[in-house]
């Protein structure tokens, strides 16, 4: 796929450049003072739990909302007071489906390429090979409200691409829907990525946003709290070292026993029967397993932990990735 | 180009998915056959009294036909967020919202002609003003729609919309000179009248019909295209102030 709208070339040119945005509701703030800078051709992930102010910032770099501070560059147009001037160079695909129960699926597209300008055949045309790309040519001819939440969250995202836009925002892409329908969309995804188009994702899976994104940032309390690249964020929580283990039994007066005797050792009690070991150096396992032995506990097994991105995403918000989730998937 | 073909789509749009629909093409036959033939009973008189009451029946179904249909969808895509579809689109909101209002001025206007149809079966039409009937009836399906259009982005549920909607039709139904004369209306109630758009459209039909009207076309149609643009200004500022955050 072409993009229609060209952006000037460049492989680090910020597409998106966000300074000292703002945004309250009467008392509450639910944007403070977030800078970022989004570069031509990258996925760039933002993460933060519900009420975070992702949505938020979204509606107001796509023109659903107005800043009370601040400045939005989209393509180097300078929207802050005039979003619509950069609407044709963005895509938007919300967290909940917007099309329009009583159309078809092809008729959703065909008009929503219209909002575009584009002519009957061209509209024609994309909305079919959107179709095809999506697997929905058997639904084409359907009621979008008909659909499954799979089918509807694809055609949403067709919707959102079918006038080619350079700049992609996804809300919660995969939310809610099943396995095959997340996988196909991500795959999708990594294939627009490599057309050129950037894509500005919001995901609850912090899993999606390692895989698929090539720069991150966190979002707590409407506050930016750390924005770098997948690598660079794991980096210094990868150098520390850390291990699971599984046990027959496991108590306070264990943990006593062993923060006493290894106190190089930091010790999380995970749940019952399972510990989690961290160290900033290699850990030995023999000296632990023995002294556990000897309080009459049973290691079943000894796991190396590889720390990832939901680590350092813990670490930063103080908020584990699937309390979160179940927040999402609750609301 | 570009703007005109969204304008035609979103318009063509909602005439497919909600003014051609069976259920309001009933509506919009039934309607004034209900209305034409409750006040011919009402009024005891023959066939020659249809004529005094063809403005009444004429404006009672541009207002209840507009202002329920635009109302009730747009509130509709409103709540299921598809009209945000719209928002993040290219289009001049002004430009979207005159899309969105033509299907509903457009539905008004056809609702008008049902019952002139009927009453050609039985009365003399030929002494009819057309240009001016004409003028009146697109004039107040537009004020009707934009008064539709007010109630919409009023209010966040269709239901809401409907009960609405009510707060300003039936007191138009009697207020604004549609079956009765403004001045049998009691001295309070009169200065109402003349706040109401329907009046000026009505005091329009009843002369383009049987020479009824008590003022000039031309200050009925100023004052009622001043409430098109009043309504049109009143439902653009709520919607970029509750709609655009």
């Amino acid at each position: 796929m072409q993009n229609n709208v060209k952006l000037s070339e460049g492989a680090v040119v910020p597409v998106i450049e966000v300074a000292e945005l703002c945004k309250r509701f009467g008392d509450v703030t639910a944007v403070a003072n977030v800078s970022f800078e989004v570069r031509r051709s990258e996925i760039f992930g933002f993460l933060g739990p519900n009420g975070a102010g992702k949505t938020t910032t979204i509606n107001m770099l796509t023109g659903l909302a107005r800043p009370n501070a601040g400045t939005i560059r989209i393509g180097g147009i300078d929207c802050t007071d005039h979003p619509k001037a950069a609407q044709y160079l963005i895509g938007v695909v919300p967290d909940e489906s917007n099309l329009y129960p009583e159309l078809t699926g092809f008729e959703n597209l065909c008009f929503c390429a219209a909002l575009y300008g584009m002519g009957k055949a061209e509209r024609q045309a994309q909305a079919r090979e959107l179709l095809d790309t999506f697997g929905l040519v058997q639904a084409a001819e359907r009621r979008f409200g008909g659909y499954s939440k799979g089918m509807k969250r694809k055609l949403t995202i067709a919707a959102g691409i079918i006038h080619n836009p350079p700049i992609l925002f996804l809300d919660e892409p995969t939310t809610g829907i099943d396995v095959a329908s997340s996988r196909q969309i991500r795959q999708f995804l990594a294939d627009l990525h490599r057309t050129g188009t950037t894509i500005f994702l919001t995901t609850h899976y912090i899993e999606e946003a390692e895989r698929l994104c090539n720069r991150i940032a966190f979002i707590v309390a409407g506050r930016i709290v750390r924005i770098d690249t997948v690598a660079k964020l794991v980096q210094p929580i990868q150098e520390e070292h850390v291990m699971l283990l599984s046990l027959s039994a496991a108590g306070p007066e264990l943990y006593e026993e062993l923060t006493s005797a290894f106190p190089q050792l930091d010790f999380t009690f995970i749940s019952d029967g399972q510990i989690c070991v961290e160290s900033s150096e290699p850990i030995n396992v023999s000296p632990l397993v023995r002294l556990l032995e000897d309080c009459g506990v049973e290691v079943t097994e000894a796991r190396k932990i590889r720390p990832s991105l939901e680590d350092v995403f813990v670490r930063i918000t103080g908020i584990e990735a699937d309390v979160m989730l179940k927040e999402k998937e609750k609301a | 180009m570009r703007r005109w073909i969204a304008f035609w789509n979103i318009l063509a749009k909602d005439m497919r998915a909600y003014y051609l629909k069976p259920p309001n093409i009933s509506w919009g036959l039934i309607f004034p056959l209900a209305w034409t033939g409750m006040f011919f009973i009402k009024s005891g008189s023959g066939l020659e009294s249809v004529l005094t009451l063809l403005p009444g029946v004429v404006a009672i179904s541009i207002l209840f036909g507009t202002t329920s249909m635009l109302a009730v969808t747009v509130t509709f895509e409103k709540k299921n967020r598809s009209f945000e579809r719209m928002l993040l689109a290219p289009i001049q909101l002004e430009l979207l919202m005159l899309a969105k209002t033509g299907g509903a001025i457009l539905f008004g206007v056809a609702n008008a002609f049902v019952p002139v149809v009927m009453v050609a079966f039985i009365a003399d039409l030929s002494q009819v003003a057309w240009c001016a009937f004409i003028a009146a009836v697109v004039m107040i399906a537009v004020a009707s729609t934009f008064l539709g259009l007010f109630i919409a982005v009023a209010v966040s549920e269709v239901f809401e919309a409907q009960t609405f909607s009510n707060f300003f039709r039936f007191p138009m139904i009697f207020l604004c000179g549609l079956f009765f004369p403004i001045e049998k209306l009691p001295v309070f109630l009169q200065p109402l009248s003349y706040v109401m758009p329907l009046t000026y459209g009505a005091d329009v039909l009843h002369g383009a019909v049987h020479a009824g009207n008590s003022m000039s076309y031309v200050i009925d149609l100023s004052i009622l295209g001043a409430f098109c643009i009043g309504l049109f200004a009143a439902g653009l500022w709520n919607i970029k102030r509750k709609w655009i955050l």
